[in-house]
């Protein structure tokens, strides 16, 4: 279904990209060139903003910063960062989340132990409560047939290079969300790697509301037939925000589904947001269904979207495969039919807007997170005044 | 009691080659209980009509007025000209994704009154009004005009006309595309409307097949962005016989 007013982005002329699957990968950050514009997967970021993590040498998250609040049954313990667990779901594609691989000592690991069914979510909350550059690295283990939801919140102030591995074993069935709410002056790099078995389920969601950088770069391995993943986005940027985020799936095995979908709204000179969704569907993965969309959409002047779809298939065996892309103004027409109702200028805006990001807050699952979002909505078209 | 004047109406929208003018000077007034037939060929200027009365943002006033109750229209937004009464069920209706009929229809309902309905009566008069429209209930769960049909599009905006109450109603082409068992559903809403207030109606039609169901008082024949001629119900049985060639002739 086409948005009016908005314009779908043309792909012509795109330089064409290495193939996904060819990247170096590394827990080495020597073998990471230096973070620099000129390399693609950083050429958005405001590199200045880093603020430490791309260095060698960064401080370790104290565990005083993080507070978990888990369900029934869910356990929690700290490892060492050399445990053969460390490293299952995947390895760093990149200098910062190498360099917080290899400073994080320590690594924190969720079980949810086989057969477990929980229907109220597990909260790990995250509050650094300083600007030093600091690594964390998370395992989340969902064990044979489980049934989980598991919520990581960002809040307050940080500067944080983050790992996170989740682990879903052979039937598992997982809701996991992210949300970024840091406060001015954060920075926060997290790369996120999942690894899905037979048959399991997995539900990867992205919310950024605040923080001068947020970069999150979830990479779905689907190596096992059968396995399912959703993974969806919501952002609001503000002036000041740059949030990139670059969902990855990579389809390995058979009868495999994928499923992305991120929306985000701008606001307010240089609001900035990037959406790279790469979807690589291998010669072996047969049988592969998936379907990748982007939309923003751009409530003033002085915001900036920049969506690119990547999608490579190297079989023809597939079910279906597709994407789309868009970021657009208002919609005129759409104002001028809720006008025409009565219904005045500011309260059209915000119905659109609510609307236009309501079809995926829906799908969050996890109530608290859900209202917290409608909230945050709210406040942000209160600022802006529409 | 509510007058709609349009005097003299000029308008305009920009094209690539510049400002074009699409109305060339319409003299229409409608008052409450009237009923006016506005018939006129494609492109002849109909839903730049309506849209003007409604202030759509693409279209220019370049000259003339419209005045409702003697106030100027023009000086109002979009949402106050609906607060002061007019009503535009339009031509092709737009979705809006994420919004739902009822919550559309409750915060329209309460924009128009200044206050929320009382919650019962309000779903009393949604559930009444659909099912006269012969529309299913779970409507209004649904996004707004999102995936409707085009007769589900025009059954939608009656729905609206009946619920929203306004004093002057400019219907366009509310019968294109529907069957003959839709057109007389859409217009038995109207003729409901219309017995239940003193509405004022500007029913804008290509064809005359809807005013067997809807009588008008008047009929204006529309050509090239004016009334070319008006008459009563007799001047639509004439279209009806002879079409529109002798105005185009005339006009080119
Ligand atoms: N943005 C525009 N640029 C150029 N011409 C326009 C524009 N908008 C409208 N027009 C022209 O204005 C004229 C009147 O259009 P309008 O939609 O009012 O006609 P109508 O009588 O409602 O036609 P129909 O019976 O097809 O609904 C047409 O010739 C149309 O092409
Ligand atoms: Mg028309």
């Amino acid at each position: 279904m086409a948005q009016h007013g908005i314009k779908e982005h043309s792909h012509g002329g795109d330089v064409p990209i290495q193939t996904r699957n060819l990247r170096p990968r590394s827990t080495s950050v020597s073998d990471f060139p230096e973070v620099s514009k000129l390399q693609e997967i950083w050429r958005y970021l405001p590199i200045d903003k880093l603020r430490g993590l791309d260095q060698e040498v960064m401080g370790e998250l104290g565990q005083e910063a993080i507070e978990l609040v888990l369900a029934p049954g869910v356990t929690s313990r700290w490892i060492e960062s050399s445990d053969s667990l460390v490293g299952t779901a995947g390895l760093p594609e990149d200098r910062v989340s190498a360099a917080s691989w290899t400073n994080a000592s320590k690594t924190l690991v969720i079980e949810i132990p086989k057969d477990l069914e929980v229907n109220e979510p597990s909260f790990i909350r995250i509050n650094p409560a300083s600007v030093d550059a600091n690594a964390l690295h998370i395992v989340v283990v969902a064990g044979m047939h489980s049934n989980s939801t598991l919520v990581l919140d960002h809040i307050g102030q940080g500067v944080l290079g983050e790992n996170i591995e989740i682990v879903l074993q052979d039937g598992a069935n997982l809701n996991f969300v992210t949300i970024q709410e840091w406060e001015k002056g954060s920075s926060h790099v997290s790369a996120q790697f999942a690894k899905l078995g037979r048959d399991s389920n997995l539900k990867h969601v992205v919310v950024s509301l605040g923080g001068d950088v947020v970069r999150v770069t979830p990479s779905v391995e689907l190596s096992s037939p059968g396995a399912e993943v959703n993974m969806y986005g919501v952002y609001l940027a503000n002036t000041g925000n740059f949030f990139e985020h670059r969902p990855y799936v990579d389809h390995i095995a058979p009868n495999c589904v994928s499923n992305v979908a991120y929306k985000g709204a701008l606001q307010g000179a240089g609001a900035h947001t990037v959406w790279v969704g790469d979807v690589l569907i291998r010669e072996s993965a047969t049988g592969t269904s998936t379907y990748e969309l982007n939309r923003n959409l751009l409530l003033t002047d002085g915001a900036r979207a920049d969506s690119v779809p990547n999608l490579e298939i190297e079989t023809g065996k597939i079910e279906g495969a597709g994407h789309a892309s868009a970021s657009g103004r208002f919609d005129d027409e759409q104002l001028f039919y809720l006008q025409a109702r009565g219904i005045s200028e500011s309260e059209a805006r915000r119905l659109v807007v609510r609307g236009f990001l309501s079809e995926l807050i829906q799908k969050i699952g996890v109530a608290e997170v859900e209202e917290r979002l409608i909230a945050a909505v709210e406040l942000e078209l209160e600022k802006a005044g529409v | 009691m509510a007058t709609l004047e349009i005097k003299n109406l000029h308008v305009s929208v920009q094209t690539e080659q510049g400002a074009k003018e699409i109305l060339k000077g319409v003299d229409l007034t409608i008052r409450s209980g009237e009923t006016h037939a506005v018939m006129g060929p494609n492109g002849s200027g109909k839903s730049t009509l309506a849209y003007s009365v409604a202030g759509h943002p693409k279209y220019e006033v370049t000259d003339g007025e419209i005045l409702l109750d003697g106030e100027s229209v023009l000086e109002m937004s979009v949402d106050e000209r609906a607060r002061a009464g007019l009503f535009l069920a339009m031509q092709y209706p737009v979705e809006i994704p994420g919004v739902s009929v009822s919550n559309f229809l409750r915060t329209a309902k309460t924009a128009l009154t200044g206050e929320a309905p009382a919650l019962r009566q309000w779903v009393g008069d949604l559930r009444e009004g659909m099912k006269n429209l012969k529309m299913d209930s779970d409507f209004t769960e649904r996004n707004v005009n999102e995936g409707f049909s085009g007769g589900e599009k025009k059954r939608h905006e009656i729905l609206q006309l009946e619920l929203l109450k306004p004093k002057i109603a400019i219907l366009d082409e509310t019968d294109s595309g529907l069957d003959v068992d839709a057109l007389k559903i859409v217009s038995e809403g109207v003729n409901r409307a219309k017995a239940s207030s003193d509405l004022g109606v500007l029913l804008i039609t290509h064809y005359t097949r809807i005013l067997r169901y809807i009588k008008p008082d008047f009929v204006h024949v529309f050509v090239a962005g004016k009334v070319a001629e008006q008459g009563g119900p007799e001047l639509a049985d004439r279209l009806e016989a002879e079409g529109y060639d002798r105005y185009l002739k005339a006009s080119a």
